[in-house]
């Protein structure tokens, strides 16, 4: 096969394929080219993200793991430690969204078990268009079937996560996993593949065709209407498979069996064998004829880059492979060796006796160009106005009743009762009880509680992209300070359009400049993440969507307060430095309406209200704890009204009074970070500091005072019922 | 020999795939159909083709809710 | 007293039946290839996708040599509890009456739910009264419990059905709301809710406590009197 032509169509530019030619000193045969453009995609290579992710804070007390490794992984005491991660598979969703969200669930577990942790909770963070689309509700409905299917079936909670339907995802949908996973400390292991001669072993499935071009052409190009023709690379997920090879795997590590072990993600063998030899600064030697495969007539190239799910790469000593063998046996899991590590510094492709590649491991890991991107702030906004849902004229009531039917407030429930969210005997707290999952760590013997939130809010950071995706970090902070939990890490996906456009590189840059100083401010570290570019369907750039997902600890499990409002009396106050504005907000998209910019926030103002929050909850005493996040305060109100059954009766003066203006809808309605309504006694209320008091919890109605009064029966229908109405 | 099992519901037990396949269709313009049941396929390559009825009674299918039926061909019309 | 948790692979909740049999006896899990029961008191055979729920939920679990092993155990009275999977696997085996469908939204359903106790009189809820509401979770897919109407008049004749969804709160479309049954000796009780996730209010609820303190009592109570 002539590679000169070859190179463009596998997505290089003349420059990275002489970069290439340079690097081997001669042209590079068909399966090496293949492998090159893979590992030199934006997805395996960041080369255009990853000058500009190095400006995030890294170190911390609590780390243990960071960026680098499959999966980051922060100290929880006790000699435990959570290793998270978040990552997307947003085209192959968008391509076929049961198996696509499915598999992106595989691949996150993986991620975290290939450092010896077992995976306990799993959070989604989903975007898709409207649901009055067709497609959209397709997309929605068979990527969360797709996410339960694997999580359920392998039995790893689903504890939480968040959805939101805007027009800009309505070509290109987002779907982000992230798992948590709990090791004893002494048990991680890394991806370094070391010692010469040590045999490398292939566990798991077969290999057969699956997503083949998956890496460079699914995820590094736009979609287009050729989507249909791409379904057969699309991967198909075995949880069943995985589930042997999980129990397999951690029961390896028990025994310290292996000397490095790594998962196969993008790219399949090529990414995985490179990663693990470049780790360890060795060479390894694979021999394609060895590896077990589902369809007999495979290339070299396409054992190399199959997709295939549920495999894993280990390296052993040779005296401990018979053990491998015994127990991967035992648990039903295909194990081979397929080569061995050398200590020359090459990827060594052999078909049985024949040399069919041989490529210098930095060359394929380190040498990759990495680009500067060319931001440029755009003149005009970029993204279309939303069409106008609510009438101009609504009052507080309607508004409220139509902001709680909006399909990215009203309740995930419909989502939620589809994933098993108890299994594990970890789960403190349920979808919607609480702000932030809830996790205890007994059942591991460890003391206190996880707690995870995922974040982000694409709209905002369209808005604008440095204060939104500060705030998505906030929001974050403020989840786990409601249940009581002091952040220890923080794990994100960064999903953006085309970075070689310079608006969507200056959306890229500010946002990581937002999540830069938020995680310094809070004194959060960023212990790993991932990034999806080209997200640009048909309809133009997706909204730029940082999400956060967060890791806590708290002391008490029995003292995490709920969501819902709980006993009649109790008082009821807003704390927190919340500064309402319509500004992008809910109300603000019903209108029809893309605001140009966020009120500036005042990190410090927030970190030490997050801290005295977190402490007062940390008492026991409060009962309520609910950010205010989509939807403003009334919105908030609302829903500890519905969690909880019972009514309540504000009055709101007091905030505007403190905002020092007298506008109602946006007291109501406004968003901005930071600010949570808490109830409890009167007298544990009335003493948290900066405490705005509006009233109590009691009846049946939610009654602010001179905007609205609405039976809560009527406001649950409302919130409960929107989502599955889409479906009616 | 290639043995063909098509598992279907029993008549009478309620077929929820069946229903939604069948009211999915008129959305599609597919109208007047009717009955619809959703199964399985089961492709096996036997040496006996005897006793597959026996493997559907104890493992392939469950005869208590389920019906299946039998098809055997020669392997060689099937094989390149 | 003695409680043996099989575990299957893809089973997913053995180590939650574990932990819930831990706080009220000693228990360990048994590997499906074991042919031996090791002398154990009850069984307990857990929830989760045995065999990934591939060809139909329990088809293949069921013939695991510790499943022979169960069945003989059942045959000379020992107490054996199947919970979702394991319900499946014991319909499957023969061990139980009936079916366990795909539900009727065709979704997996995770939710809390109300189950009343018809029959108090048998091993699993001696510690419960007639008509008490249990509040446990349910999470599968496929868990519309079905048998032919005269099963059905025998099972309701017999006292075999033992909990029945509260009214309102059926999750799957199970004939007659139907939660659990038991065979006609009573000696063998499956049920699509989990007992093992509500055994601490933390978590929850603990009603589900009150399964395993039955089998307890059941034991001691046989072992008294032997």
């Amino acid at each position: 096969m002539s590679t000169l032509a070859a190179h463009r169509e596998l997505g290089l530019t003349d420059a990275e394929y002489e970069g290439i030619v340079d690097r081997l000193g001669r042209e590079p045969n068909g399966l090496e080219l293949a492998v090159f453009s893979l590992m030199w995609s934006e997805h395996c290579a960041y080369k255009h993200s990853k000058k500009l992710l190095r400006r995030l804070p890294t170190e911390g007390p609590h780390v243990v793991m960071g960026p680098g490794e499959n999966a980051g992984a922060v100290d929880v005491g006790d000699g435990l430690v959570a290793a998270f991660k978040v990552e997307s598979h947003n085209h192959p969703s968008a391509v076929e969204p049961f198996q696509g969200a499915a598999t992106g669930v595989g691949g996150i577990l993986r991620d975290v078990f290939a450092i010896g942790a077992r995976p306990i909770a799993i959070l989604d963070s989903l975007r898709f268009g409207e649901l009055d689309s067709p497609r959209s509700r397709y997309l929605f409905d068979w990527s969360v079937q797709g996410i339960g299917h694997y999580g359920n079936s392998i039995g790893v909670a689903t504890v939480g996560g968040e959805v939101a339907f805007e027009p800009s995802y309505e070509q290109n949908c987002l779907v982000n996993a992230m798992c948590v996973g709990l090791a004893r400390r002494d048990r991680l292991i890394r991806s370094a593949a070391s010692g010469p001669g040590n045999p490398l072993v292939l566990m798991g499935a077969r290999t057969g065709r699956d997503g083949i071009g998956g890496a460079s052409v699914l995820a590094s190009a736009e979609l287009g209407e050729e989507d249909a023709s791409k379904r057969p690379t699309v991967q198909i997920g075995d949880p069943f498979e995985e589930k042997r090879l999980l129990e397999c795997c951690l029961e390896l590590l028990d025994r310290d069996s292996l000397v490095a072990l790594q998962d196969l993600g993008a790219a399949g063998l090529s990414s995985s064998a490179s990663e693990m030899a470049s780790k360890g600064e060795v060479g390894l030697d694979i021999d394609v004829s060895t590896v077990p495969l589902r369809e007999d007539d495979m290339e070299p190239f396409e054992i190399m880059i199959s997709e295939s799910q549920e495999r894993m790469l280990c390296v052993v000593e040779p005296e401990r492979l018979q053990e491998l063998l015994e127990v991967c046996e035992r648990w039903e899991v295909r194990a081979t060796q397929i080569g061995e590590v050398t200590d020359s510094g090459r990827l060594r492709i052999l078909d049985g006796d024949e040399s069919v590649g041989d490529m210098p491991v930095t060359a394929l890991v380190d040498d990759c160009p990495l680009y500067d991107l060319e931001p440029e702030e755009p003149a005009q906004p970029i993204y279309p106005d939303p069409p106008v849902r609510i009438a101009a004229d609504a009052d507080a009531a309607e508004t409220l009743m139509a902001v709680l039917g909006a399909p990215t407030v009203a309740s995930k429930r419909f989502v939620f009762e589809q994933y098993d969210s108890m299994v594990g005997s970890r789960t403190v707290r349920r979808p919607q009880s609480a702000d932030a999952a809830v996790l205890q760590l007994a059942p591991d013997g460890g003391h206190g509680a996880l707690a995870v939130s995922i974040d982000g809010n694409g709209r905002r950071v369209a808005c604008d992209p440095y204060t939104g995706a500060v705030e998505a970090v906030l929001e974050c902070a403020l989840n786990l300070a409601c249940v009581g939990a002091e952040p220890l890490g923080l794990t994100n996906c960064l999903n953006f359009g085309n970075p070689e456009k310079p608006h969507i590189a200056w959306q890229l840059t500010r946002a990581v400049e937002g999540l830069r100083d938020a995680c310094l401010a809070l004194g959060v570290p960023v212990v790993g993440g991932n990034v999806s570019l080209y997200n640009e369907g048909g309809g133009g750039p997706i909204y730029p969507t940082p999400i956060v997902g967060m890791v806590g600890r708290l002391p008490d499990p029995e003292r995490v307060p709920v969501s819902g409002f709980t006993q009649e009396g109790h008082a009821i106050a807003l704390v927190g430095p919340f500064a309402p504005s319509l500004a992008g907000s809910e109300l603000d998209k019903l209108r029809g309406h893309m605001s140009d910019g966020l009120p500036e926030v005042t990190l410090e103002r927030h970190a030490e209200a997050l801290g005295a929050l977190r402490a007062a909850v940390r008492t026991g005493e409060l009962v309520t704890a609910h950010d205010v996040s989509e939807g403003g305060l009334a919105t908030a109100l609302a829903e500890s009204c519905i969690e909880g059954g019972l009514g309540a009766r504000v009055d709101l003066a007091p905030l505007r009074e403190t905002l020092g203006h007298s506008d109602r809808l946006t007291a109501l309605f406004g968003e901005g970070p930071g600010g949570a309504v808490v109830a409890g006694p009167r007298e544990v209320v009335s003493a948290l500091p900066g405490a705005i008091l509006m009233g109590e919890v009691g009846g049946t109605s939610l009654l602010i005072e001179g905007d609205l009064e609405l039976e809560v029966a009527a406001l649950d229908e409302r919130f409960e019922g929107a989502i599955p109405a889409a479906f009616a | 020999m290639t043995a063909r099992v098509l598992i279907r519901p029993k008549q009478g037990i309620l077929d929820p795939q069946g229903q939604a396949v069948e009211r999915a269709l008129p959305a599609l313009g597919f109208e007047g159909v009717t009955n619809v049941r959703v199964g399985r396929l089961i492709e096996l390559e036997v040496d006996d083709p005897a006793r597959v009825p026996e493997m559907c009674e104890r493992l392939l299918a469950n005869p208590l809710v389920e019906d299946y039926e039998v098809l055997i061909t020669e392997t060689a019309d099937s094989s390149t | 007293m003695r409680f043996g948790v099989l575990r299957f692979p893809g089973s997913c909740d053995e180590v939650d039946a574990l932990g819930a049999c831990r706080r009220y006896a000693d228990a360990e899990l048994i590997w499906h290839g074991d042919l031996d029961l090791g002398g154990v008191d009850a069984v307990v055979v857990p929830g989760g996708f045995s065999y990934g729920d591939y060809l139909r939920a329990g088809a293949i679990a069921r013939f695991s040599p510790a499943m022979e092993a169960v069945a003989d155990f059942a045959v000379s009275g020992g107490p054996v509890l199947g919970i979702c999977n394991g319900f499946q696997v014991l319909c499957e085996a023969g061990l139980l009456p009936g079916a366990l469908l795909p539900n009727t939204s065709l979704r997996f359903v995770c939710r809390q739910v109300d189950v009343e106790v018809v029959n108090a009189d048998t091993p699993f809820t001696r510690a419960c009264t007639e008509g008490q509401a249990l509040s446990i979770p349910v999470k599968h897919t496929t868990g519309r419990y079905w048998a032919p109407p005269e099963t059905l008049e025998e099972l309701e004749a017999g006292g075999q059905v033992i909990l029945r969804y509260a009214p309102g709160q059926n999750p799957n479309g199970s004939v007659r709301d139907i939660a659990g049954v038991a065979n006609a000796q009573k000696n063998v009780m499956g049920l699509m809710p989990h007992p093992e996730h509500a055994v601490d209010p933390l978590t929850g609820s603990a009603d589900g406590g009150t399964l395993f303190a039955s089998l307890v009592a059941h034991v001691d109570e046989l072992v008294a009197t032997a």
